[in-house]
């Protein structure tokens, strides 16, 4: 095999990833998909002088480990694509072909990813985006979006259904492009990088900052301590708490359940206050910074999270009790929005939404960072219907979980070193990959060094760019009134995606 | 029926009764106060990730500012942030914070349109469209209509349509790709209407200002009603602006 294999988090000297004939490198990485426990956490292209060099990246569960390896092309000449021969590469060739772009002869769905604003085919507009059509008398179409009904991204949605059965969705983004990738280069200063990484997307602030303070720190060979390892652990978990709890009250109002609505979206707040109390917002920004911390976690703190989550979880259970047992709340959920285990496979999903069916895909245990690993031994939740019901239940049993890794992490709070002020510089010439399990799934960064140890390229991956697809398949054959819930129950990112 | 009442009993008094004095929990984030000592100005104006703050005299510009507090802990004698959450006005440069002043930030009620308080004094439909924000203000827009907050008491609420609409909450800092869609939105609400811009990036672009990504094109030529800082917008500012603008 002509890869390199790394670590998450591990700096890699550039000049250690083999760069292979694009015809060795298609046949490699299409032959390490062979597994379940394999999938592509990231392929991309940086722009050289002499063509654009390729970068996959196939994470292997079992072994913990990351193969990595290259090839550098002239994007002008049509070639075979990966995702002819396998769905996962489909997002990611999507995006080198709208960006540099590259042609590929056979790739099935080679449509517009997020109209960057430095796309390579300045003409394509997002007006023109060309939508799958059905020529039948008897099919009509729906659009959505992309400003929707409630106070969510936008982003449009287009609907082929045969009276009120849904036979296709087809899901457009783009509209929330910041065209952070670029400005992560552009701007030098590390403030305002991490500024940037808390806000690819407010929901997921913790897991973003998280994989890019690891990111920064390995590439500067900072070593770092417990105490901000344990910080970030206890904000992902709170962050993971958090919004699950909220997206329990979301899919409740989605069925009409007030009820639950009131209750479970109630029990979000005091999560959030804390996130206040312990930084001074809400949503965590400012928190995570890398080599340092601004905001220390203490003993203090430690005993309010402990009563926090103790009221917490006695109103948590007792609702959550009364909704599962619901009969027109179950009917609502069970067998709605299914996707199946050969289906998240060959999309290659993950997090909630590859766990929902049965495919264990959770970097926690698979690709552990900070303190997972370590000090929380993780069992990742697994379903196998791949319903709404199913999403639902993760989030249940994720919420649980999370209180007890919180209340284990509670019992020994490290202390907070003085941090030397001292400018963080990354090394000449690396390759680094980080890889954080947020609440949605799986979020990767990469960054390249040039040989002056400058950015030379910054990549990030949110876990909703391998998952839309599966709600484009959650929905088929299923009444649109339910659309709704099954897009809730999947709450992926649009500025995380977009960028 | 006995379990829904047993767990609207345990839920207890969730609703926050006076929205105006309520007081954030914890550390907050609110209007900063700058002191006149001397400190060097230069490294206080280049840490700040969105030049939002100015030298002599020193200035923060609450329409660029993250409320990261990185200011506030280099320089914690210099600036300090208060728990003030009134962080909305209709004046643009009401935002910007100077040294020595300690005066709370608040719309100017001579600027305020007649038609605002004559038609929007006891209910007030807001259309929200998220133009390149992160969620995290939709998150903050969405928790003020929750039981704690409960912005509906006052008769201010999100709609589903902009027709349905008497004014508009832009956040996000209006990518190109949402140019035309925001456009769009603002055409199809009936006039007298509103226009707020909430959170930072949608006052100024915030980290993104100088994006080459964004189109923020409408500004131009819609006048804003109110201004809300924050990252994102904390409920109870929004309501306490939204409640400024349009009560006597």
């Amino acid at each position: 095999m002509n890869a390199t294999t790394i670590h998450n988090n591990q700096a890699l000297a550039l000049s250690r990833i083999p760069c292979l004939d694009y015809e060795a490198f298609r046949l490699d990485n299409l032959a390490l998909l062979d597994q379940p426990e394999r999938h592509c956490v990231h392929y991309f292209g940086v722009a050289q002088a002499d063509g654009v060099r390729l970068f996959c990246c196939i994470a292997d569960d079992a072994t913990h480990e990351i193969q990595v390896s290259s090839s550098l092309v002239d994007p002008s000449v049509e070639r075979p694509s990966l995702t002819a021969t396998h769905a996962n590469f489909e997002p990611f060739e999507r995006q080198l072909h709208e960006q540099f772009g590259v042609r590929y002869t056979d790739h099935p769905w080679l449509k517009p990813f997020r109209y960057a604003f430095d796309r390579a085919d300045q003409t394509s507009m997002m007006a023109e985006y060309p939508f799958l059509h059905s020529e039948s008398e008897e099919l009509h179409e729906v659009g959505v979006g992309p400003i929707h009904a409630g106070i969510i991204e936008p982003g449009h949605f287009r609907f082929i259904c045969n009276g009120e059965q849904i036979m296709h969705l087809e899901i457009q983004l783009g509209y929330q492009h910041r065209g952070i990738e670029s400005l992560m280069v552009a701007k030098k200063k590390l403030l305002e990088r991490t500024t940037l990484a808390e806000n690819c997307a407010g929901d997921t602030t913790v897991g973003h900052t998280t994989a890019f303070v690891n990111l920064w720190e390995s590439l500067c060979g900072y070593e770092t301590d417990t105490s901000l390892q344990y910080a970030r652990t206890v904000a992902l978990e709170l962050e993971r708490m958090a919004i699950h709890t909220g997206d329990m009250a979301a899919m409740c109002a989605d069925m009409g359940y007030q009820l639950g609505n009131a209750v479970y979206g109630r029990l979000r707040t005091p999560l959030v206050n804390f996130f206040q109390e312990w930084c001074g917002n809400r949503l965590a920004k400012g928190l995570i910074r890398a080599g340092k911390s601004n905001y220390p976690f203490t003993e203090v703190l430690a005993g309010r999270l402990l009563q926090l989550l103790e009221a917490y979880e006695a109103d948590f259970e007792e609702m959550t009790q009364v909704f599962f047992a619901l009969p027109s709340a179950l009917s609502r959920m069970e067998k709605t929005g299914v996707v199946t285990y050969e289906q998240v496979l060959e999309i290659g999903t993950v997090g909630m939404a590859a766990r929902m069916s049965g495919l264990n895909r959770d970097i926690r245990a698979s690709h552990p960072c900070n303190l997972y690993g370590s000090v929380i031994k993780h069992e990742p939740i697994i379903k196998h219907h791949g319903d709404v019901y199913a999403r639902v239940r993760i989030r249940r049993e994720e919420i649980r979980q999370s209180i007890g890794y919180l209340r284990q992490l509670m019992q020994e709070v490290p202390p907070t070193p003085i941090y030397a002020d001292v400018p963080l510089n990354p090394g000449a010439s690396l390759f680094v990959l980080s890889l954080v399990e947020g609440w949605r799934g799986e979020i990767c960064h990469v960054a390249l060094t040039d040989s002056t140890g400058n950015l030379a390229a910054y990549t990030i991956k949110d876990p909703s760019n391998h998952n839309w697809m599966a709600l484009a398949l959650a929905v088929r054959n299923n009444e649109i009134s339910d659309f709704p819930i099954c897009n809730k129950s999947f709450n992926l990112s649009y500025s995380g995606h977009d960028l | 029926m006995n379990s829904n009442l047993r767990i609207l009993l345990h839920q207890g008094r969730q609703y926050i009764p006076d929205i105006i004095n309520a007081v954030p929990a914890g550390i907050f984030h609110g209007r900063p106060v700058i002191t006149h000592l001397a400190v060097d100005e230069q490294r206080l104006v280049e840490l700040c990730p969105t030049g939002a703050i100015a030298a002599s005299p020193v200035s923060i510009d609450l329409g660029k500012c993250t409320f990261c507090g990185e200011c506030a802990v280099c320089f914690p004698e210099k600036i300090s942030f208060t728990k003030d959450s009134n962080l909305a006005t209709n004046d643009r440069s009401r935002l910007i914070i100077t040294e020595g002043k300690d005066k709370p930030i608040m719309v100017d009620q001579q600027r305020v349109r007649a038609d605002i308080h004559r038609c929007f004094g006891h209910s007030l439909k807001l259309r929200q469209v998220s133009a390149g924000g992160d969620n995290s203000c939709e998150l903050e827009l969405n928790a003020t209509n929750n039981v704690q907050f409960d912005m509906t008491r006052f008769g201010i609420d999100f709609v589903a349509s902009p027709r349905h609409a008497d004014g508009l909450v832009i956040t996000g800092p209006i990518t190109a790709n949402m140019a035309e869609a925001l456009d769009r939105c603002w055409d199809a609400i009936p006039d007298p209407k509103v226009l707020i811009l909430a959170g930072t990036d949608a006052i100024s672009g915030g980290i993104f200002a100088d994006s080459p990504a964004l189109n923020r094109r409408f500004l131009d030529t819609h006048p804003v009603d109110l201004y809300i800082a924050g990252n994102p917008v904390h409920p109870l500012a929004f309501i306490k602006g939204v409640l400024q603008l349009t009560r006597k």
